[in-house]
């Protein structure tokens, strides 16, 4: 049976790990392979990393970490962040990701999923959603959450399973670095619209979150920070609660 | 001893070649190579493949020699090989991922999309699944059955001859997910990707 998958993730500033607060005020923690080995030594399912360099001459810092890390882990590698290109995406695979998350440009210009996706198959094409409550529905940010498209997060999540993405990574703004726990009811709805994986990102504070994002939110992977790197929980502590609760982790 | 990594051009193998540089250390030699002079004179052949079975297919027909250099390596001489994902899927007669595509003809079998049962099972199917050991194979020595993998795909090889069949995993239904068919071996999970059970198939295929 397929099982749910548990996601550290590792936000990467220049070569170093950060995690923000509300996408503001980061603290440096640490170096990113290190971290990814640890993390995979301990039984993380995939390693995701997301790379929030801002300077255009550090961007190549984050090819050099993937390198790095992909000689050392041997779990799936998932890498985020100022992916502009088709080019962008080939130039990460090739030093060692397995997926790419695409995010701004895939709102800015949908041909960058379709024309990857079909040169380097659905499999690796992961389209990010930032997603923040306006009324009844939720709309898509850009731009690591500082503009708002106006565009609404349930039709366009199933537009980029159309244009080819293989999996969809939700984050609710409104949740993320709250530690109160994910936005279930935009997780579920997108869940149930689209017939691809999703991955539920966004304001995990406990390890009852993650139960909630696969139980009521429907998420087939759950991605969390800061619990994880803080060292408030280990993804071991993390895999044996979801057992615990009836969830199908690998162990 | 030389092991082969055929680079064909498609798709990502960054992964394939980091593992199996990682379990072969310095004692046995990694080559990642399409020039067909090259692969006809190693010792093993690995054969990744990633995005369409069609892709796959025409970017190993676009190298010139290198259909018929696999065809005498693998049926001829009878060398082992080890099919990864699409690459082991194209070991297949037919696949139907695009366009109806003819495989390499190796197992009689075909490639078809997997049954989502009306939207019940998200496809591709991602993510760590539990395989079936059905009979003994080389590359599964020491692996115990019910082993966690790691898979990505929306397409299954459905091969006629049941006897080739060494392992299944359960999505939708039991589908084929490695094959063992004399020196012939093939996996629809990743090896590459599967943490450290991956890495001890990667150096039991290494030492055959």
């Amino acid at each position: 049976m397929l099982k749910n998958r548990i996601i550290p993730c590792l936000d990467v500033k220049n070569g170093r790990v950060v995690k923000g607060i509300n996408f503001v005020d980061l603290k440096d923690a640490g170096d990113p392979v290190e971290q990814a080995k640890i993390y995979s030594d301990g039984g993380a399912d995939e390693i995701c990393f997301l790379d929030i360099t801002a300077s255009n001459e550090n961007r190549d810092t984050i090819y050099e970490v993937v390198e790095k890390t992909s000689k050392k882990c041997f779990v799936p590698l998932t890498v985020g962040g100022g992916v502009r290109s088709v080019d962008d995406i080939n130039k990460l695979l090739n030093c060692g990701a397995d997926k790419v998350s695409i995010n701004t440009t895939a709102v800015e210009n949908s041909k960058v999923v379709v024309d990857s996706s079909k040169k380097f198959g659905s499999q690796c094409i992961v389209v990010a959603i930032d997603a923040k409550k306006n009324g009844d529905k939720w709309e898509v940010f850009t731009h690591g959450g500082r503009n708002n498209s106006g565009i609404d997060a349930l039709e366009y999540a199933k537009i980029m399973e159309e244009s080819g993405a293989g999996e969809l990574l939700v984050t609710s703004m409104d949740r993320d670095g709250t530690q109160v726990g994910y936005d279930i009811e935009l997780i579920s709805k997108i869940s149930s619209k689209v017939n691809i994986p999703l991955i539920a990102s966004g304001g995990v504070g406990n390890l009852d979150h993650l139960v909630e994002g696969i139980k009521s939110g429907k998420a087939s992977a759950v991605l969390a920070a800061s619990i994880f790197h803080y060292g408030k929980y280990s993804v071991k502590e993390a895999k044996q609660y979801l057992e615990s609760k009836g969830i199908p982790v690998r162990t | 001893m030389n092991v082969t990594i055929v680079d064909y051009k498609s798709g990502n193998i960054s992964s394939v070649i980091n593992s199996f540089k990682e379990v072969a250390q310095n004692k046995v030699k990694i080559e990642v190579t399409s020039e067909v002079s090259k692969i006809q004179s190693t010792d093993k052949v690995v054969l990744p493949g990633q995005g369409s079975f069609k892709s796959c297919v025409d970017a190993l027909q676009s190298i010139n020699g290198l259909v018929d250099c696999l065809n005498d390596f693998a049926i001829n001489k009878k060398k082992p090989l080890l099919g990864i994902c699409v690459g082991f899927q194209m070991f297949a007669d037919v696949g139907y991922e695009e366009a109806e595509t003819k495989g390499l003809c190796w197992i009689p079998g075909k490639v078809t999309k997997i049954d989502n049962q009306n939207g019940k099972y998200k496809l591709p199917h991602i993510g760590w699944n539990q395989i079936n050991l059905v009979k003994e194979s080389k590359i599964f020595r020491d692996i115990k059955d019910k082993s966690h993998m790691y898979f990505v795909h929306s397409y299954e090889f459905v091969p006629t001859d049941k006897n080739s069949i060494s392992a299944t995993t359960d999505y939708s239904s039991k589908h084929v997910c490695a094959v063992e068919k004399e020196n012939i071996f093939g996996t629809q999970f990743h090896p590459e990707k599967s943490d450290k059970t991956g890495l001890k198939i990667i150096n039991n295929f290494i030492n055959l």
